[in-house]
């Protein structure tokens, strides 16, 4: 089923805020194994520079992919999301996350399209700190296969 | 940001001391639990061919976070990364074995841009595949 192009722009309201944990940016550095001190030691961090251990580039997606729940989710966007694989991402940084941030995501439709039967979403998720600061921007495109294609990995 | 690499010191085709990173089934279920993605087909091999994939699959954004690791390895402060995407071209199986898979992560300097700035190309394979496409970080240098 094609999607409503005219979805494509649409923003949804900024998400309550999320408080970024010292113990969760750790647990996740240690989930990928990443001994980096600026995680886990706030000691190291200051001596980079910044005020707290920060977050690992990517660790800002589980934030911004659970905002774009309410695109994906959309009943009037009509993507079907038992075929949702993940296409490509990518994170423009402003400054890294950090602990003790509250952050907020304003997720607006970038584009919908139909190719090969598939159907492909691009979401951006603009991530603003308690200040209203700009943190960092993460580009997501969800891919809703066809029957017949096999591209993204999910 | 401090990064501990000059941009004088670096030129296109500057390579980076690449890694290899092991990935077990008990790394896929500590990721899930420290990402919040349970997705069923990173950890449930019966629910992972029944969707058609050959077996239990990485997730994307864990291959994605062990490939940065050769960037932010190499500047120290990984606030160095201002900029960083990829596309996820092939999955990284991972078999119910002691040994599951590795992934092999190079990278080299493709372009010197303004303001101290690079751009790092990566490489990322996996059982000798290419697993993802167009990865690529601009990275802040001192």
């Amino acid at each position: 089923m094609a999607l409503d192009q005219s979805f494509v722009g649409r923003s949804y309201p900024p998400t309550e805020p999320y408080e970024v944990g010292r113990e969760k940016i750790r647990e996740f550095a240690e989930a990928v194994g990443d001994t980096n001190p600026a995680y886990t030691d706030p000691e190291a961090a200051k001596a980079f520079g910044h005020p707290d251990v920060i977050a690992p580039p990517t660790f800002v997606f589980s934030i911004t992919f659970k905002a774009a729940g309410q695109v994906v989710q959309d009943p009037q966007l009509g993507l079907d999301y038992s075929r949702v694989v993940h296409g490509d991402q990518k994170f423009a940084y402003t400054r890294p996350v950090c602990a003790g941030d509250r952050l907020t995501v304003t997720s607006t439709i970038e584009a919908v399209k139909t190719m090969a039967g598939n159907d492909i979403l691009d979401v951006r998720g603009e991530v603003h700190d308690e200040a209203g600061e700009h943190v960092v921007t993460a580009w997501t495109k969800l891919v809703a296969r066809g029957l017949d294609a096999e591209e993204g990995q999910a | 940001m401090t990064a501990k690499i000059a941009y004088g010191d670096v030129e296109v085709g500057t390579e980076l001391p690449a890694q290899n990173f092991p990935v077990t089934r008990a790394t896929l279920v500590q990721y899930a639990g420290a990402s919040g993605d349970f997705n069923p087909i990173h950890w449930n091999e019966k629910f992972a061919k029944e969707v058609g994939l050959p077996d239990v699959i990485a997730h994307g954004m864990f291959t994605m976070a062990e490939a940065i690791r050769v960037v932010t390895d190499w500047t120290g402060d990984p606030a160095a990364v201002v900029e960083y995407g990829v596309r996820f071209t092939k999955p990284v199986v991972v078999p119910n074995d002691d040994e599951g898979a590795t992934i092999e992560v190079s990278g080299k300097v493709a372009a010197k841009l303004d303001d101290n700035k690079v751009r790092v190309d990566l490489l990322v394979k996996s059982a000798g595949q290419k697993v993802l496409g167009m990865s690529r970080a601009v990275v802040q240098l001192a």
